[in-house]
């Protein structure tokens, strides 16, 4: 009975939200698309959220939880795309179902890719903020080159995957349930004894190590981790197309997913899914209105939208603007109005009191030196000249 | 080695420097990576395809590049960077990604995707015993290497560079001793933008046709020149630049090894960030608890 009754007061609702959120979407997609209401181009959007969704998922464990910024997200999701996809159709004549293809060439395409993650998150985790942006876009880069020619993967022409092109019916279901997949996996990893061992290392890297958590080590993992993730993804995008070339993978679409992590609020799974959702919806959208030189207009709306957020969000001086009208205050008003007031339940409030978060800037910026924080050893060093 | 490859490597190298010049002092002084500033270069670009068209000498286009990016550079701190002083650098590297986006976008809104050809900068060629020089590869040097002089005295010299090597070092230290530190940061972005809308000239020298994205390759190359050169110092931009111009035309000349240039070139970035992860003239900075 303890022990069930530790489960009812550890259950929390929103712990469950996401996953609800995405299986309920695809439960109605596929009512919709049993009844013949989604068209072709419906099913590819489906598609195509789902593995930007997975995309945006795992490079906010990098830039929302670890605090560090790649750039290179692309770069693991071309890896992974050129070489699961090249599994794929080596054993597509072996292996009869498609769908065990699509799986057992994630998992390669995925492994492949954190091998990667691996090798270029050793060197790269010695350097911060952005220097460590600057290489993993350098990687990216690097990578895009030597695929475009190798002979072996098409060379500048791209690789042909219709050959492992999966039923168009049915596929959006298959990326839906490896969203839920991923988000299990990312939601469980962020709420263990890892995880919070990945967020104290983003609010005060110095402060973790002093607690004995192995900083490079877990670095590396969420590095890894990622890597994995965005080879996954790229093995889902190869599976709609019939073309993998290696344009798609530049610099400019690790931003676009660093966009939705950002649009998304880093350190938030809901947020980046609904980020996801609507830069895709709306990029698919807009693509398919604008034709030719009109597709300029996407770009600009696209960019204006983009200051205007990260300006309203950010700007010291709108401070108290955001406050009046933020989401999350009016939510917790609402949800406090029928709360006893005084009766905090757990210590998180007493918690908030203590300054315990340094500045983001503090965190990417190289200079620790011009941190305003006191030090003795600064004044000491003044005295003495 | 054939020396014409070198020589243009040189150039190559000083167009580099030009644009990582302007890179390193934002971020040396702003501590901001201005994404945009590679599209300044390719405003600079389309400013001087214009004016020669309507007015046909290369020195008005200039002239006219250097006032409309050097407004741009300042309007685009203005209202895009300044609302975000003081707020997380993802932050604004987002937004300088949004306003490189809306300069790529508005180009290929007013002159459409496909790129156009400059026909007017070809400066023809001279002989210096077995080598063909190309002239306009010389003016690049020549012109290139006296900004570089010209910049370097500024700063070493004068009140306004001595101001901006303060702010680099410590903002709250050169503001409490009256260094009005907005100013210096709206200079710095100005300078940074009339050295691209050089850069934009020399680059229509050596390739003569601009398109709306033709900023973004040059500029990523260049802040890795600035990266290699130690981030934030100016004799390590142009360092940085000139050596990346040079390992570019080296690749590009070998059969094989041309293919994998762009490979080649982040790999120098990485390798060199491994062996001396603040560049080659990078100072390094403690870090404190």
């Amino acid at each position: 009975m303890e022990y069930f009754r530790n489960i009812k007061e550890s259950f929390k609702l929103k712990h469950y939200t996401n996953y609800i959120a995405v299986a309920a979407a695809l439960v109605l997609f596929i009512v919709l698309g049993s009844l013949g209401a989604l068209g072709r181009s419906d099913l590819v959007l489906l598609h195509r959220i789902a593995y930007s969704i997975v995309l945006a998922v795992s490079l906010n464990l990098v830039v929302g939880f670890l605090g560090e910024l790649s750039l290179g997200h692309a770069g693991f999701m071309c890896v992974g795309a050129y070489i699961g996809c090249y599994f794929a159709i080596g054993i597509s004549d072996k292996v009869g179902s498609p769908l065990l293809v699509m799986i057992l060439s994630m998992i390669v395409g995925g492994l492949v890719a954190a091998v990667f993650g691996l090798i270029i998150g050793l060197p790269a985790l010695r350097l911060k903020g952005d220097y460590l942006a600057i290489v993993t876009l350098a990687f990216g880069e690097i990578v895009r080159n030597v695929f475009k020619n190798l002979k072996l993967f098409g060379g500048a022409m791209g690789m042909q995957t219709y050959k492992i092109s999966y039923d168009q019916k049915t596929l959006y279901i298959v990326s839906f349930l490896v969203v839920l997949a991923v988000l299990f996996l990312v939601q469980n990893l962020i709420r263990s004894k890892h995880g919070r061992a990945i967020t104290a290392i983003r609010d005060n890297e110095i402060a973790a190590r002093a607690m004995g958590i192995g900083v490079t080590y877990y670095k590396l993992f969420v590095f890894v981790v990622a890597a994995f993730f965005a080879g996954v993804a790229g093995v889902m995008y190869g599976h709609q197309v019939s073309l993998i070339t290696q344009d798609t993978f530049s610099y400019n679409y690790s931003i676009e997913i660093l966009v939705m992590v950002v649009l998304g609020g880093m350190g938030s799974i809901s947020g980046s899914i609904v980020a996801a959702t609507l830069i895709t919806y709306i990029n698919f959208v807009l693509q398919n209105q604008l034709s030719g030189d009109l597709a300029a207009l996407k770009l600009l709306i696209y960019a204006v939208i983009l200051v205007l957020v990260v300006v309203f969000s950010n700007a010291p001086a709108l401070k108290p603007l955001r406050e009046r009208f933020n989401f999350k205050a009016l939510l917790r008003k609402i949800t406090k109005a029928h709360k006893k007031p005084g009766n905090i339940s757990d210590d998180e409030a007493e918690w908030n009191r203590v300054e315990s978060k340094i500045k983001m800037d503090e965190l990417l910026s190289v200079d620790f030196q011009n941190s305003k924080a006191y030090t003795p050893d600064k004044k000491s060093k003044k005295e003495g000249k | 080695m054939n020396l014409n490859i070198l020589f243009d490597g040189l150039s190559l190298g000083a167009i580099y420097a030009l644009i990582a010049l302007g890179y390193t002092m934002v971020y040396g002084i702003a501590k901001m990576l201005n994404f945009a500033h590679g599209d300044i270069i390719m405003v600079g670009a389309y400013t001087v395809l214009c004016m020669l068209n309507l007015m046909g000498s290369p020195i008005v286009a200039l002239v006219a590049a250097i006032v409309l990016c050097t407004a741009m550079g300042i309007l685009i701190e203005k209202i895009a960077y300044k609302p975000l002083r003081g707020a997380s650098p993802l932050a604004v590297l987002i937004t300088a990604i949004g306003v490189s986006y809306f300069l790529q976008g508005l180009a290929q809104l007013i002159f459409g995707s496909a790129s156009r050809q400059v026909s007017h900068l070809y400066l023809g060629t001279f002989k210096l015993g077995a080598m063909e020089i190309n002239v306009g590869t010389v003016v690049t040097l020549v012109v290139g290497g006296i900004l570089m002089v010209a910049l370097t005295l500024f700063v070493k010299k004068t009140r306004t560079g001595r101001a901006m090597l303060a702010v680099s070092e410590d903002r709250g230290a050169a503001q409490l001793m009256g260094v009005n530190v907005n100013r210096i940061i709206m200079i710095t972005f100005a300078i940074g933008s009339a050295l691209a809308a050089f850069a934009g000239l020399f680059y229509l020298m050596s390739i003569p046709s601009v398109n709306p994205t033709l900023g973004a390759m040059p500029g990523i190359k260049a802040f890795t020149a600035a990266v290699i050169g130690g981030i934030g110092s100016i004799p390590g931009a142009m360092l940085g630049g000139i050596l990346l111009g040079m390992v570019e035309n080296i690749c590009k000349s070998i059969p094989v090894v041309s293919d994998y240039t762009t490979a080649i070139e982040f790999g120098l970035l990485i390798v060199i960030l491994l062996v001396r992860p603040i560049g080659i003239l990078g100072k390094k900075r403690r870090e404190k608890v």
